[in-house]
C-alpha cells in the first residue's frame, strides 16, 4: 500500500505503534463522519498488522502487542463491518484454510488464541475448534472444513499423548496425507514433533504463520 | 494418625546433612555430593496406581504413596506434597471457580487445569487499592469460591465508627451471611484436616531423615495480578491501558504478598520459599516491560525475604534466557533459582556465582525418552554445571511430569548418584 494519504499513513503509524486512543478515534471518524470506504480502512489496519507482526519477528514487540492490537481490531472491524455493502467486492481471497484446537484433555487456549489471530490477519482461512478437542470432533471437522494445515494446540504434558493419538486417528481415518499438521504449547520441542508424528512444530505466533506460508508455497 | 514420630539420632545426622547439601548450595560454597530432590505432583498418582482425583480426594491414599516414593528414591529434599496435592476436599468445600479438578471439570484422572479469567474488572482498580479487604470481601472472594458468596452483603467497614456500629452489624443477621459463615466453617474445618495431614507428612518424612525443598508457597506482584485477578489478556491489555494504576497496585501487592509472606513462612520453620514465576518468560514481554512491571516489585519482595534470613526459590518457568543479566542483581549466595526452560549451562555461566540452580531435565525427555537419554541428559548437566563448580540442585524443570515412567524417575536418581556423588 504506497499510495496512502497522509490521514491514512497516520492511522497504520498509531496502530502498528500501539496509541490504541488515537488509532480509534481516527477510524471511527474516516467509518462514520467521513464515509470513508471500510474495506479501504480494513486494508489500512491490515498493512499496520503487517508492521506489528515484522517486529514481533525482529524481536521489539511481544505478546502484549498482539494482544493489544488484536483488540485494536476488533473494534475497527466492529464498526466496519456492518458498513461493508453486499455489493462490493467482498474479502480477499485466502492464502489456505487452517483448522485449529486444544487437543483432547487440555483446557488452555491463549497462545491457541493468539495463533488464530495472527493467521486471520495474515490472509489465512482459520476455523478455531477451542478446547479440549475429542479425536473423532477434529476427523468430523476436518472433514467438513478441508483444511489446509491442522494446528494441535496444547500447554500440559499430558497433550503430548493427547496429540500423538490424534494424528494416529487421522492415519486410520486415511486423512493424514491431506493436510499438514503444526503443534505448538508450552512444552512443545522437537522430541515432541517427533513422538506424536507432527509435520512441524512452532514456538511462537509468527512462526505458525510462516509454516503455514511455506506449506501454501506463499512467499514469506 | 497423630502419634509422634521420633526422629532417631541416625535419621537426625542424615537429615542434617541432606539440608545442609542444600544450604551449603545456596550459600555457593561446594557440598558434598550433588543434591537432588522429588518434586511431583500430578506423577504420584502414576506412580502409586491410584486415580488423580484420589491423589487430591483420598488423604490416606496420599500420605502412603508421597512416603513411599520418598523412600524408594531416597532424595535429599523432597515436595511438601500435600500442599501440592491433596486440597481435593477443601476446592469442593468452598465450590472453588478458578480451577477444574479431577472428578469436578475434568477426568479422573486428569491434573487440575486454572482457568484464565478476569476475576476482576479493568475498572475495579480504585476499589482494590482503596480498600482491598472490603474489595477482597464484598466482590473477589464471592466470584471465585462460592462459599463466600452472600459475603456481598456484608457492610462496608471504612467509615464506620462508634454508635453507628449498633445499627451497621445488621447485615450479619442476613440469612446469606448466616449461610456464607456456615460453609465457611465447614471448609475451614476440612482446611484444618487436610493440613493436619501436611504436618504428619512432615513429621514423617523428617522422622525418615528426608527435609522439605520448601515450606511455602508464593506469588510474584505481577503474577498475582496477572493469574488471580485481571486474566491474562485482561493483563496484557492493562500495561498499555492502565498503566498507572497497575504501577499502584503492584506496588501495593508487593507490600502485602511480603507481609504474608514472612509470616507463612516463618509459620512454617523453613527457611526456603517456593515461588512459581509465570510471566517472566522472554516471550511474555518485552525487556523494556519486564524492566518496568514485573521485575523491580519482585526483587523489593525478595529483598524484603532475604532481609528476613529467609531463601527465595523463584521457578522461572519456560525459557528466561534474556532475564538472566537482570535477575542477577541480587545479593550473592541467597537464593536458588530454578529454571525450566532456560538452557542450564547459559544460566550457570551467567549466574553461577550469585545464587545456587535448581532443575532442569526436559519434561519432553522425561516423559518420551528413555533411561539411558535420561541417564545422558544428567550426565550433561554435571559435566557442564556441576563440575564446572555450579551448585546445582537437580530435578526435572518443573519436577517430575505427569505422565513420566518411573523408570526414567530412577534413571535420574540413579545417574546423580552415579556422576556426582
Amino acid at each position: 500500500m504506497n499510495d496512502m494519504t497522509d490521514e491514512e499513513k497516520q492511522l497504520v503509524e498509531w496502530l502498528a505503534d500501539m496509541y490504541e486512543e488515537e488509532a480509534i478515534a481516527l477510524s471511527n471518524k474516516m467509518l462514520l463522519e467521513d464515509g470513508k470506504d471500510p474495506m479501504r480502512v480494513l486494508d489500512l489496519c491490515r498493512a499496520a498488522m503487517d508492521i506489528v507482526g515484522q517486529r514481533f519477528e525482529e524481536g521489539e514487540y511481544f505478546l502484549p502487542e498482539l494482544v493489544l492490537a488484536g483488540e485494536m481490531l476488533d473494534n475497527i472491524g466492529a464498526v466496519a463491518k456492518p458498513l461493508i455493502k453486499q455489493t462490493e467486492g467482498g474479502e480477499q481471497a485466502k492464502l489456505g484454510k487452517v483448522l485449529i484446537g486444544t487437543v483432547h484433555g487440555d483446557l488452555h487456549d491463549i497462545g491457541k488464541n493468539i495463533v488464530s489471530f495472527m493467521l486471520d490477519i495474515n490472509g489465512f482461512e482459520v476455523k478455531d475448534i477451542g478446547i479440549d478437542v475429542p479425536v473423532q470432533t477434529f476427523i468430523d471437522e476436518i472433514n467438513e472444513f478441508k483444511p489446509d494445515v491442522v494446528g494441535l494446540s496444547g500447554f500440559l504434558t499430558l497433550a503430548f499423548d493427547s496429540m500423538k493419538e490424534t494424528i494416529e486417528a487421522f492415519g486410520q481415518a486415511g486423512m493424514r496425507e491431506q493436510f499438514k499438521i503444526m503443534i505448538g504449547g508450552g512444552q512443545i520441542d522437537e522430541t515432541v514433533r517427533t513422538y506424536t508424528g507432527a509435520d512441524a512444530f512452532g514456538v511462537n505466533a509468527v512462526e505458525a504463520v510462516n509454516l503455514c506460508r511455506n506449506w501454501m508455497g506463499v512467499a514469506a | 494418625m497423630n502419634a509422634p514420630h521420633e526422629q532417631t539420632p541416625e535419621a537426625k545426622a542424615a537429615y542434617d546433612a541432606r539440608f545442609q547439601r542444600i544450604m551449603d548450595c545456596v550459600n555457593l560454597k561446594q557440598p558434598d555430593r550433588m543434591p537432588v530432590v522429588l518434586y511431583a505432583t500430578f506423577w504420584l498418582a502414576k506412580y502409586g496406581g491410584i486415580t488423580c482425583q484420589e491423589l487430591m480426594h483420598d488423604y490416606d491414599k496420599l500420605m502412603e504413596v508421597a512416603e513411599r516414593s520418598v523412600l524408594e528414591f531416597d532424595p535429599d529434599v523432597t515436595a511438601p506434597h500435600f500442599l501440592n496435592c491433596g486440597i481435593g476436599n477443601v476446592l469442593e468445600k468452598l465450590d472453588f471457580k478458578q480451577l477444574q479438578w479431577p472428578g469436578h471439570g475434568v477426568g479422573e484422572n486428569q491434573p487440575y487445569q486454572y482457568l484464565d479469567r478476569e476475576y476482576m474488572m479493568a475498572d475495579e482498580y480504585d476499589d482494590f487499592l482503596f480498600d482491598p479487604t472490603g474489595f477482597y470481601l464484598q466482590k473477589y472472594l464471592p466470584r471465585v469460591a462460592g462459599a463466600f458468596s452472600g459475603l456481598d452483603q456484608l457492610p462496608v467497614f471504612p467509615g464506620m465508627a462508634y454508635l453507628r456500629l449498633a445499627g451497621g452489624i445488621r447485615p450479619f443477621a442476613k440469612p446469606g451471611v448466616r449461610e456464607a459463615f456456615e460453609k465457611l466453617a465447614a471448609a475451614a474445618e476440612e482446611a484444618e484436616t487436610f493440613f493436619n495431614h501436611h504436618l504428619e507428612f512432615v513429621q514423617r518424612v523428617k522422622a525418615h531423615g528426608y527435609p522439605l525443598a520448601n515450606g511455602v508457597i508464593a506469588v510474584s506482584p505481577y503474577d498475582y495480578i496477572a493469574d488471580y485477578f485481571r486474566g491474562a489478556t485482561g493483563m496484557m491489555k492493562d500495561l498499555f491501558r492502565h498503566k498507572d494504576k497497575l504501577h499502584q497496585l503492584l506496588d501495593k501487592a508487593c507490600t502485602m504478598l511480603t507481609r504474608q509472606t514472612i509470616a507463612g513462612a516463618k509459620a512454617s520453620g523453613h527457611p526456603i520459599v517456593m515461588i512459581p514465576v509465570h510471566w517472566a518468560p522472554d516471550a511474555f514481554m518485552s525487556p523494556k516491560q519486564f524492566n518496568e512491571f514485573w521485575w523491580p516489585p519482585f526483587r523489593k519482595m525478595m529483598m524484603g525475604m532475604i532481609d528476613e534470613g529467609l531463601i527465595p526459590m523463584p521457578l522461572w518457568e519456560a525459557d528466561c534466557t534474556k532475564r538472566l543479566e537482570t535477575i542477577k542483581d541480587i545479593p550473592e549466595g541467597k537464593c536458588i533459582y530454578w529454571f525450566e526452560r532456560t538452557d542450564m549451562v547459559k544460566a550457570f555461566e551467567v549466574l553461577g556465582d550469585r545464587v545456587a540452580l535448581r532443575g532442569n531435565l526436559s519434561p519432553s525427555l522425561m516423559t518420551t525418552g528413555t533411561p539411558q537419554e535420561v541417564d545422558a541428559a544428567v550426565k550433561h548437566l554435571v559435566d557442564n554445571v556441576w563440575n564446572q563448580g555450579g551448585k546445582l540442585i537437580l530435578d526435572a524443570a518443573f519436577g517430575i511430569p505427569d505422565e513420566t515412567p518411573v523408570e526414567n524417575v530412577r534413571a535420574m536418581f540413579d545417574a546423580a548418584r552415579n556422576y556426582a556423588g
